[in-house]
Parts: C-alpha cells; sequence; structure tokens
C-alpha cells in the first residue's frame, strides 16, 4: 500500500534497465520502499541497475527475466512479483525506438518493434490491470510518448506503436475507474537517454530525472496524463491541430 | 440476511490511501461464520465506524464486514454492558447516563463501534487512572478462522485468556468480534466538574500535568502546536471529574449535557482547504487566549467535555482533498523530551497542526500485545499530508521515539514502516506466534496488516 505520504512499498519494473524507469524508482525511493523488481533481459546492464539502485539506498531490489516479445510468459513474471506481496506501482518501460528508415526498408524489423512496443506492452498493461484491481489499489504506470500523438514523417513506425499503446492505456484508465487501481500515462517528449544517445536532441529535449519527477508528482496528484516538459502538452495540442500539407514540412 | 454492497473505495478517518473491497453487512452472526468460511485469497476484516486514521479498517481486494446490525445493546443490573460488536458508543452513553454509569473509557469521539473501541484497545482521558478499554472487557464473542464462535472470558482457561488478550489492540486480525460486555462506572449526573489551567509553555505544562493529575479521574492537555521559541508547548490543561447530584446545574438545561443528537454543523466538501499556517495559528491563538488562566468548579456537560470535535460533523474534510494523518507516540516518563522535539520539529516545518493532545498514561497491558499505551506521554498531532518536509521529519521523530522506548499507535498510522513497529512492540513475535497458530491460513488481514507486516 502506498502510504499516506505517497510512498510506495513496492515496485515491479518491466523494463528493468531503462534510463527513465531507473530515474523513476530513484525519486520514489524512501524508507517505506522495501521491495522492487527489476524484469529485463538478463544482461549485464541489468545486474549493473540492481547494484546501482542498492548502491542508492534502495532496499530489496532484485531482477526477473522478462522479455517483452514473449507475451507466453508474461502472466508467470506478473503472478510471480504479486504472489511475494502487494505490488504499488507496475511501471511499464520498456520500448525500442529503431529506425524508421530501416523499417521502411525491412518490414519484419517494424513487427518486431510493433512486437515489443505495443503486443507486449497491451500483454503486460492488461495483465497487470487485472492484478491491481485484484489486490484493490495500486497504480500502473505507463510510458507512453508524444510520438504517438501525431504521428510524424521521420518515426512513424514507432509513432504507430506508441499511439496504440497510449490508446489502450488511456482506455485502461476509464476501466479503471472507481476500482482503486489507477493508471497514469506519460507522454515525454524527446528525453537524453540510452535510447536517444545516437540523435541530437530536440528542443525542449528533458533528462529521465525530469521525467521522473513528473511520474511522482503525477502519481502523488492522481493524474491520468502527465506531459514531459509540461509544455509539450500546448506544443501537442498546436501540432496536433496544423493541417496537413503543414505539419508534412515541418522539419520534425 | 446479508448484504453484500457494491465494491467500495474505503478510507480512514484521515481520507488518504483508499482501496477497494467488498463490503459485506452480515445479518446475524451466522452470516459473519458463512463470510469468514468463504472468504477468498484476500481474506476478511471486520471494520467499526471508520474512525481509524489510516489504513487499519481496510482490506483492499478483499471482504470488509460492517457489523452494523450487530448492535443491540444491554445495560444490565450491575451497569456492565452487553452490546453486539458493531453498537456505537454514541448509543450507549444515553442509556448509561439514564442509570447513573458512564463508558469506563471513551475516546476523543462517540462515534465508534463497541468493536473498534476493543480492537484499537482505546484509551481515554482517564488512562492514568482507570487503563485501556480493553482493561474492562469481561468477555467478547469472537468469530475466529475456523468459523467457532468462541466466548472469550478475562477469567476463563488460558488458551481464551491469552486469545483474549491478543484480541484487545489486535486490530482485527485475530477474528471478528461480534459481542462483548464490559464494565461500566459510576457517574452520578450527566455533568462534569472541571478544572482549567493555561500553561505559557511546555515545562510549565508538564509539570502542572505530572504533579495533579493523580487526584483528577480525566486530564488531558491541548498544545498549540504552532506555537514556537518561548512559548513553545503553551496549552490549555482541563482536568475534571464526575460531578455530584449537589453540583449539578438545576433541572431546565439538564438536557443540555449530552446533546447526543447528529453533529450541530456539517462540513461540506471543500476542494480546497480553509486550514493553513494563517488560519491555524490565529486559530489556536485564539483559543489559547479564550481559556482562562486558572478556573476550578466549572460545571460542564458530557459532551463538550469528552466530545469537542463531534459537534462538527466530517470536519476531516476541512484537510482538503488530499487527506491529513494524526502522529501519535507514547515514550516512558524518561523519554518525555521528544514531546519537545516533535512539537519543535513539526513547527520547523511549519506544519499546519490544529489543535495537539497531551497526555500522561498509567501502566499499559503487556499481555495485549499490540496495545498501544505504555506508561509515561502521549502526544497527539494532525497534519496535513501536503505538509512539505513532512514524510522526512517523522522518520527522523520515529527514531527519537524508539529511542526512548516508546512506540506509534496503529489506530494513528498510516506512514510507519515495519521496522519501526516491530521495534516499539516487543510482544509482536508473540502476537504473530499466536496468529499462526488460530488463523493458520491469514484470514484476518488488512492492508494496515500488509504494509506493516505484522
Ligand atoms: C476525533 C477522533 C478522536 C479520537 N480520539 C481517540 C482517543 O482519545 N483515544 C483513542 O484511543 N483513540 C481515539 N481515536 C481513534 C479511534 O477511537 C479508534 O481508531 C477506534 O478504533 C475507532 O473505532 P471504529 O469503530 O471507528 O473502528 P474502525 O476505525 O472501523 O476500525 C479500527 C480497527 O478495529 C478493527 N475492528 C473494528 N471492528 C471490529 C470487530 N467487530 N472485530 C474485530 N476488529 C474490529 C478494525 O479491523 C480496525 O483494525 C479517535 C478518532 C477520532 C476520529
Ligand atoms: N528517450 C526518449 O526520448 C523517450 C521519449 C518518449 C518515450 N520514451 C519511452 O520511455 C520508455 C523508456 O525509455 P528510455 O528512454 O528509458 O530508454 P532506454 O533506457 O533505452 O530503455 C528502454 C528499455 O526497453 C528495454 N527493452 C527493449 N526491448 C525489450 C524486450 N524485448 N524485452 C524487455 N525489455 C526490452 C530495454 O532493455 P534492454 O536493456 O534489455 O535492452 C531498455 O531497458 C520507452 O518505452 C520509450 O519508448 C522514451
Amino acid at each position: 500500500m502506498t502510504d499516506a505520504l505517497d510512498r510506495p512499498t513496492s515496485i515491479l519494473v518491466l523494463g528493468g534497465t531503462s534510463d527513465i524507469a531507473l530515474a523513476t524508482v530513484r525519486a520514489l525511493r524512501s524508507p517505506a520502499l522495501h521491495r522492487v523488481v527489476l524484469a529485463a533481459r538478463p544482461s549485464a546492464g541489468r545486474e549493473e541497475a540492481v547494484a546501482s539502485l542498492t548502491a542508492d539506498g534502495v532496499a530489496g531490489v532484485t531482477a526477473v527475466d522478462f522479455d517483452a516479445a514473449a507475451t507466453e510468459s508474461h502472466e508467470g513474471v506478473l503472478a510471480a512479483a504479486f504472489a511475494t506481496g502487494d505490488v504499488d506501482v507496475v511501471l511499464v518501460a520498456f520500448g525500442v525506438l529503431g529506425d524508421q528508415q530501416e523499417f521502411e526498408d525491412d518490414p519484419d524489423l517494424a513487427v518486431e518493434a510493433a512486437q515489443v512496443n505495443y503486443v507486449g506492452a497491451l500483454s503486460v498493461c492488461l495483465r497487470a490491470a487485472r492484478h491491481l484491481t485484484g489486490q484493490g489499489h495500486g497504480s500502473l504506470v505507463v510510458l507512453s510518448s508524444v510520438a504517438g500523438e501525431r504521428a510524424r514523417r521521420s518515426n512513424f513506425v514507432y509513432g504507430s506503436t506508441k499511439a496504440g499503446l497510449d490508446a489502450l492505456a488511456s482506455g485502461l484508465a476509464d476501466a479503471l475507474h472507481g476500482s482503486g487501481a489507477h493508471v497514469l500515462v506519460v507522454r515525454p517528449g524527446f528525453v537524453r537517454t540510452g535510447m536517444t544517445t545516437h540523435l541530437e536532441p530536440a528542443p525542449l529535449s528533458v533528462t529521465a530525472e525530469q521525467v521522473a519527477d513528473a511520474v511522482v508528482s503525477g502519481l502523488r496528484r492522481g493524474s491520468t496524463v502527465v506531459y514531459v516538459p509540461a509544455a509539450m502538452r500546448v506544443v501537442m495540442s498546436g501540432l496536433r491541430h496544423l493541417p496537413r500539407a503543414v505539419f508534412r514540412r515541418l522539419p520534425i | 440476511m446479508e448484504d453484500v454492497l457494491p465494491p467500495t473505495l474505503l478510507t480512514g478517518w484521515g481520507r488518504t490511501m483508499p482501496s477497494r473491497a467488498v463490503v459485506v453487512r452480515p445479518g446475524s452472526v451466522d452470516d459473519v461464520v458463512t463470510t469468514v468460511a468463504t472468504a477468498g485469497p484476500r481474506g476478511v476484516l471486520a471494520r467499526g465506524a471508520g474512525r481509524s486514521y489510516g489504513d487499519a479498517a481496510q482490506n483492499g481486494g478483499g471482504v470488509v464486514l460492517d457489523l452494523a446490525a450487530l448492535s443491540d445493546v444491554e445495560v444490565l443490573d450491575d451497569g456492565d454492558v452487553v452490546a453486539g460488536a458493531g453498537a456505537m458508543l454514541s448509543d450507549i452513553v444515553p442509556l448509561l447516563l439514564e442509570r447513573g454509569r458512564f463508558l469506563p473509557v471513551t475516546p476523543g469521539t462517540r462515534f465508534i463501534t463497541v468493536g473498534g473501541a476493543i480492537a484499537a484497545d482505546v484509551h481515554g482521558k482517564n488512562h492514568h487512572v482507570d487503563g485501556s478499554f480493553g482493561a474492562h472487557v469481561r468477555w467478547v464473542d469472537l468469530v475466529t478462522a475456523d468459523g467457532d464462535v468462541r466466548r472469550l472470558a478475562a477469567d476463563g482457561p488460558p488458551d481464551d485468556v491469552a486469545l483474549l488478550a491478543a484480541t484487545i489492540g489486535g486490530m482485527g486480525l485475530t477474528g471478528v468480534l461480534v459481542a462483548a460486555r464490559f464494565a461500566t462506572i459510576p457517574a452520578p449526573t450527566p455533568w462534569v466538574r472541571v478544572q482549567t489551567r493555561r500553561a505559557r509553555d511546555l515545562d510549565a505544562l508538564m509539570a502542572l500535568m505530572v504533579e495533579g493529575d493523580d487526584d483528577h479521574r480525566y486530564s488531558v492537555a491541548w498544545v498549540d502546536g504552532m506555537a514556537r521559541g518561548a512559548r513553545l508547548g503553551r496549552g490549555v490543561l482541563t482536568r475534571g471529574d464526575h460531578a455530584r447530584p449537589d453540583e449539578a446545574p438545576r433541572r431546565g438545561r439538564a438536557a443540555a449535557p449530552l446533546a447526543a443528537g447528529p453533529p450541530r454543523l456539517d462540513v461540506p466538501p471543500v476542494p480546497v482547504s480553509p486550514l493553513n499556517r494563517l488560519t491555524l495559528a490565529a486559530f489556536n491563538e485564539m483559543w489559547f487566549r479564550k481559556a482562562p488562566r486558572s478556573r476550578d468548579g466549572e460545571i460542564t456537560g458530557i459532551a463538550p467535555f469528552f466530545y469537542p470535535l463531534d459537534a462538527v460533523g466530517g470536519w476531516n474534510r476541512l484537510y482538503g482533498r488530499r487527506g491529513f494523518l494524526q502522529y501519535q507516540f507514547a515514550v516512558p516518563d524518561a523519554g518525555a523530551d521528544v514531546v519537545r522535539v516533535s512539537l519543535e520539529r513539526l513547527a520547523g516545518i511549519g506544519a499546519p497542526s490544529f489543535l495537539s493532545v497531551l497526555k500522561r498514561f498509567g501502566p499499559g497491558r503487556p499481555e495485549s500485545q499490540l496495545s498501544f499505551p505504555i506508561a509515561g506521554w502521549t502526544l497527539a498531532i494532525d497534519v496535513p499530508v501536503r505538509t512539505p518536509g513532512l514524510a522526512a521529519a517523522l522518520d527522523d521523530l520515529d527514531g527519537h521515539v524508539l529511542a526512548a522506548g516508546g512506540r506509534l499507535y496503529l489506530a494513528k498510522d498510516s506512514r510507519a514502516v515495519p521496522a519501526t513497529i516491530a521495534a516499539g512492540y516487543p510482544g509482536l513475535p508473540s502476537f504473530r506466534a499466536l496468529r499462526a497458530d488460530v488463523d493458520p491460513h491469514g484470514v484476518f488481514v488488512s492492508d494496515l496488516s500488509r504494509r506493516l507486516q505484522l
């Protein structure tokens, strides 16, 4: 149970090596937090994530195997995490950005990305929702993206996967209303993380820590959607209403 | 007939941390037994009037039993009360006063149930004289996990006595109380003779209490939680005793002392809390000034003396949407300094606190492992959860409380960590062992028991 001072006691991260996720766990760190499960594919990065959170004073950090594309294994991963005790926050943070040109050249790659970003996320979100409503409390935090709000020429495959995920998460937020469980959809702009190191930062770019802070305050307020930075909400609302002919020619 | 309500979001009095449960209103003890026997994986918990502040009376994803229908009350010839666990103290008080009796122990609100009074082993202004509610319980009927209805008498066989002891203060985790018999005390009139002393700082206040509390059945001090510096801990000490017939006001006004009807004022839901540093500082100041420096022999009614807050219905909503918590600890006399440290620390973060309550405790009940009171001091402070820096300040105070050999009150808790509770309640391992014995499958659970790993 997240306590009266908004401090979760347990967190399950799906995509346990994500920079944004790890920053979020750090931001939610408190004496009340005593269990953090990092679900991720086995890797040196995963071991390092466990070690670095532990070194930062987060108690009870463990890793479990999880592949977002292997949907048949998802129920086992979630059930095991919930069987050990209530989970106060489930963070869905895995995702692949990919390369638009490669997706267009090799649609199999695009299918793989969709398999992770959309199908995998659909699978864990629906399952997590069942577990959270079963315990009558808890939050599902879903890393969506502004890229899903209006697909751009330069990354519409990725954008489409996030559009699907965003629609799913928003629908779940309504479905869970009154269940005791709650969904927070996070729509960051450009975040300077491992996912984007190879790219030139876009305007209004933020750090993983800024996303983490927005998640913390969104949870505190019980918000359904947060944009990071907050100004992105206005930008996106403008972009959504641009005529297609103009939008197409924007250098974004 | 049992009534199953649509799943409901439940919170405690502090209106923080909601969770959803299926609320079942059993019509009879048999219904309770059935519900317990058919408990799902998320278990069952009894809930009284929901006056505990945090998550003690919640069971997310499971079943919550509302015993409102088990509320019969009978006052026996010897003055004892036999009541259903769902009976409200507010319904019992008038019956007792008619017979020249009063509750052996009453908390600062009469809108709680007999079940809640026993399960939290509540204390009142007379703890230094009469102990906690549990000390007056003759027997209880407890529905245990195996579906038995066990009558546990205070003078029964050792196993029963041990289970009764654990149930007193046991926060609903040993079973469902369905009925109880408890002793009462004489109250020749529905009036209280009150002595008031205003103290300009904490030392003066605590000295007054150490000196004179034993001369009065009731004693409590209201402390200005926002005064700082030289005025830190200034407060008003009120002590009282049941008034004799010759002291009671002449007829005419005789209906006034109880005012047991519904609250006279109701607080509507407020989007923005009107309680902030300025309004509360002003309120505390006014209330301090209003109190006489020293007054003896004032005759006042039962309701204003014991239940001043009950006159305002739903006052907990005043703290706004995010709610509030109450920090209440008890420390032995040697740890008296923790009272000062707490007031300083909370004043230091500018916590806008309403009147805080300071009281002396008499000896506790070590046989009731989770019963809160221990001999010494107890301080209770209400704070809105939105107060910046509150989490760190309270974590820090927990350290002081534990170092002094003290503990936190489970009925008020909404933010402690398991280790703090384990350190404060040395009887916890024995409570767990007993629970493992009477409830091996963990049927009785609450959000509190999960959060604090009780
Ligand atoms: C304004 C105010 C003033 C207060 N002043 C005091 C005070 O002076 N002293 C003090 O000690 N407390 C005080 N309290 C706290 C209150 O007295 C306790 O929290 C009490 O337990 C509330 O009773 P309830 O019927 O509302 O129970 P709930 O809050 O509904 O439940 C409290 C606990 O009792 C258990 N329980 C309830 N019924 C049963 C049952 N039938 N069988 C088994 N378990 C059961 C629940 O599971 C839960 O763990 C105050 C609270 C308020 C709001
Ligand atoms: N960075 C941005 O600009 C930005 C903007 C908006 C939204 N987002 C979204 O935010 C989330 C977190 O991204 P980030 O910025 O923190 O990037 P990141 O550090 O690269 O994190 C992405 C994570 O996804 C995991 N992942 C990829 N494929 C997986 C699979 N098949 N199974 C399990 N895990 C898999 C990766 O784990 P491995 O270590 O196993 O590869 C990695 O931990 C993503 O959903 C992303 O789309 C990011």
